[in-house]
């Protein structure tokens, strides 16, 4: 385009409408885990206690503590320090990375114990506890892949802050790479409660 | 065609809003060992709620963003909880 | 006819990149709108070759020219592309991308990359479609609802047809995403809410939905992916999961789906009978008002189409009550057009015809709908070919008609050549005929008590069913007198002005075919309204 035409409030825009897909992406997940948790509460109640309530909490505060990091990521860079900018991203990206391993070192020894989608173990338990396992693993792995998403777009983040790309004067995709991550924040924050805590 | 800048929010707010957040999930914890029955799920779903609207407005900025934005989240909810109310409509009566 | 080179050539001369990648990297949004407008076609045209298919299957009882498998694969392919790769891109992603950064007085979309990647999707969408025919397992055969059970099931191919659709309803959500931000962000200086044209608000509340319901589509895709690739069973019922609940996901989107299909063809034809009434069009805000009620009302009645299912008598009770919701603001909108008939000084243009036949199928397939919407005769009808008969009335005999309404009316802007109106008004009279011979018959004998999806039948449905098979031929005739002559049109037609119509909407104050930014050098300034005829004189051509 030979006119220069910029709009930070309609990218911002478009990038909430974007959220609000990922929302009902996610709602559809949660209708089907409500019916079930309507249909098998005392199996819903069972399963849970299978899950290890302190990886859970761990990966809570974890999500919290990144997306406290990105946020001030964007004063950063509106106060013109690049340098903390890059440094809160980065620790943003370890976070994540913290996260997937314990979900990585939690699901092994939940598929150690023969609880994963499809096995029979998790079969022989009933349909109330496979229809609890299958939701919460494919709930749960939605959630990883957008984990993984999430770190890299922030990755590409740091990146242009170093070459200057994003600045003080220009840092659109800055905040909209944090608002996918608060995204990826909110999801966990109805996640755990839901699959770790009921009793 | 209205340029909407935001101004930083300081470390300060942010960094309390984490604190307000962690105490939230250590809330959340202490209350679903009570039992409540199926008011547990209720009040997850509340303390969910709540920090939610915190990690919206002040980390996501929408305090700051125009009204459009504000508006755009309630039609959103409005639907999602269509979807879902009118989902149980079935599966409740059933 | 002698070939008359064009004065200008706007958009199609002008380009950072020459050549092939001009059109394959463009960002701009009428080059994105054709190539949509190509893809579309395509599909269309082969698409409607299996539909001819059915119908000749059909001409008698027991296999003629295919046997069951073939026939059921042929209808869940038919289906596909058309529902997924022609309608509910057809008029938003062709129509909406050439003309709604022209209405409301901007330069592009909001976002011309993503608008780019959008039809990526759906070129990706639509290869991952086509493969799934001739790979795996053979053809999916499930129809394109992919009901569980079956589709977790089936040996066919319905992994690639399912991605196909994922990757098709990622597109629509770009493109929706877009347009909700343009129409807020980009209106020119003067262009108020009031002053939209009644296209750009429905393709406003298309967008919403395309955003809203189009993820719930994805999701339920994905699980059914899931459940065929890793045993997952949330919608098996012996591992703790609810059948019922995959139609509740499925229609949850596939409903306000229909929406998505009919809102932009009712937008095109609030722009043409204005335009050839020389009328303002009645009750502006009621139509306006309304496409965001039908936008929202058809969020609240998915569970219409499952009234066989299962699902509890109370939910029965409340969605057959919310549907007959839809129908007041659809009857306002028919009602308004009527209106501004009354007393215009009608011009009867071939895109006035098509939007004449439009509002008379859609009236019929609107009120076919509230017999299907009340349960105690949907019951009777559920599963018979009424209900096929039904949604070509408002699929094809509405979108299609208004589609084909459009690409009359807005051809000459785009392509800045006029087709010839004799043949255009020949095949618009074939395809009338044709269409209503064809789904008329198909619903008389759906209420006979024909089911559909059957390659077989009872002997007396035999009469109606050769009735339907003969219209399909008139049918099939007309669409390939209109595209010809729509392509000579293209080709060598005599060249148009600004305005051949003499509509008063902003692309008609701009060269045909419009320049690479649609406006010069200066932003444009709206005085006026989208209907405001007075001093709007049609160029001659």
């Amino acid at each position: 385009m030979s006119i220069e035409h910029r709009d930070d409030t309609g990218a911002r825009f478009g990038m909430w409408i974007f959220l609000y897909t990922e929302v009902i992406l996610f709602g559809g997940l949660f209708i089907l885990y409500a019916v079930a948790l309507a249909k098998f509460p005392q199996q819903f109640a069972e399963a849970s206690h299978k899950l290890n309530i302190y990886f859970g909490a761990a990966n809570t505060l974890v999500l919290l503590a990144s997306s406290l990091t990105i946020a001030m990521a964007i004063t950063a860079v509106q106060r013109n320090k690049p340098k903390q900018a890059m440094v809160l991203c980065i620790s943003t990206i370890v976070l994540a990375i913290i996260f997937l391993i314990n979900k990585y070192f939690e699901w092994s020894a939940e598929i150690g114990h023969g609880i994963y989608p499809g096995s029979e173990h998790l079969a022989e338990m009933g349909p109330g506890i496979t229809a609890f396992f299958n939701l919460y693993y494919f709930t749960a792995g939605l959630h990883g892949l957008h984990i993984l998403i999430g770190g890299t777009l922030i990755g590409v983040v740091t990146v242009f802050i170093a070459k200057g790309k994003v600045n003080s004067e220009r840092y659109t995709l800055l905040e909209n790479s944090a608002l996918y991550w608060h995204l990826v924040d909110l999801v966990w924050v109805f996640l755990f409660p839901l699959y770790y805590l009921i009793l | 065609m209205t340029e909407h800048k935001h101004e930083p929010i300081s470390y300060r707010t942010l960094i309390l809003t984490w604190l307000a957040l962690g105490i939230l999930t250590g809330v959340t914890i202490a209350v679903s060992r009570i039992q409540l029955g199926a008011l547990n799920v209720w009040m997850a779903l509340l303390i969910a709620s709540t920090k939610s609207t915190l990690v919206l407005f002040i980390f996501m900025h929408l305090k700051e963003e125009a009204r459009l934005f504000k508006v755009g989240i309630l039609i959103l909810l409005v639907i999602l909880s269509i979807f879902i109310g009118l989902t149980f409509t079935d599966v409740l009566y059933r | 006819m002698t070939h008359t080179p064009l004065k200008n050539s706007g958009f199609y001369s002008e380009s950072p990149r020459s050549g092939i990648l001009g059109w394959l990297l463009t960002t701009d949004h009428k080059r994105i709108g054709i190539m949509y407008l190509c893809c579309i076609i395509v599909m269309f045209i082969v698409a409607a070759i299996l539909g001819l298919a059915l119908r000749l299957e059909l001409i008698a009882p027991g296999p003629t020219i295919m046997g069951a498998q073939t026939y059921n694969a042929t209808f869940t392919v038919h289906g596909i592309i058309m529902i997924f790769l022609v309608i509910i891109p057809s008029i938003p992603a062709t129509f909406g991308n050439l003309l709604l950064p022209i209405h409301i007085g901007a330069r592009d979309v909001s976002f011309p990359k993503i608008n780019l990647i959008s039809w990526y999707c759906y070129i990706a969408g639509g290869i991952l479609a086509i493969f799934s025919i001739f790979s795996g397992g053979g053809a999916p055969d499930t129809g394109w609802t992919f009901y569980v059970p079956f589709s977790t099931q089936t040996t066919t191919n319905v992994n690639l047809a399912v991605m196909g659709a994922f990757m098709l309803g990622f597109s629509s959500i770009l493109t929706g995403l877009n347009f909700v931000t343009t129409i807020h962000r980009l209106r020119a200086k003067g262009m108020g809410w009031g002053r939209l044209p009644l296209f750009v608000w429905t393709l406003y509340s298309t967008a919403w939905i395309q955003v809203l319901a189009t993820p719930m589509l994805g999701i339920t895709l994905v699980l059914v992916l899931l459940e065929r690739v890793f045993g997952a069973g949330l919608f098996d019922a012996a591992r703790g999961g609810d059948p019922i609940l995959y139609q509740h996901l499925f229609w949850i989107y596939s409903h306000p789906a229909v929406y998505i299909m009919i809102l932009p063809a009712m937008g095109v034809i609030s722009e043409i009978i204005p335009t050839f009434s020389r009328k303002p069009l009645f009750g502006y805000w009621a139509m306006a008002i309304s496409s965001l009620a039908i936008a929202f009302a058809g969020s609240l009645v998915w569970a219409h189409h499952m009234y066989a299912s299962g699902m509890s008598d109370f939910a029965i009770l409340i969605f057959s009550f919310l549907t007959f919701v839809v129908a007041i603001p659809s009857a306002i909108k028919v009602f308004n057009w009527v209106a501004t008939l009354y007393k215009g000084s009608i011009q009867l243009a071939p895109p006035m015809l098509f939007a004449l036949a439009f509002i008379f199928q859609f009236a019929i397939g609107g009120l076919g709908g509230l017999a299907l919407g009340a349960a105690a005769s949907d019951i009777h009808l559920t599963d018979t070919t009424f209900v096929v008969g039904h949604f070509h009335y408002v699929m094809f005999g509405g979108t299609g008609f208004a589609f084909f309404a459009a690409l009359h009316y807005w051809l000459p802007k785009f392509t800045g050549r006029m087709y010839n109106h004799k043949i255009a008004v020949i095949s618009w009279g074939l395809m009338f005929v044709g269409f209503n011979v064809t789904y008329m018959s198909m619903q008389a004998v759906g209420i006979m008590g024909m089911p559909r999806r059957y390659y077989d039948y009872l002997p007396e449905f035999q009469t109606l069913n050769v009735v339907a098979t003969i219209g399909s031929w008139v049918l099939a005739v007309s669409l390939a007198i209109m595209f010809i002559n729509l392509w000579n049109g293209i080709r060598r037609g005599a060249p148009v002005g600004k305005n051949p119509w003499g509509g008063a909407t902003l692309e008609w104050t701009i060269p045909s075919p419009p320049p690479l930014e649609n406006f010069g050098e200066e932003d444009p300034i709206v005085t006026k309204g989208p209907y405001d005829y007075k001093g709007v004189v049609a160029d001659e051509y």
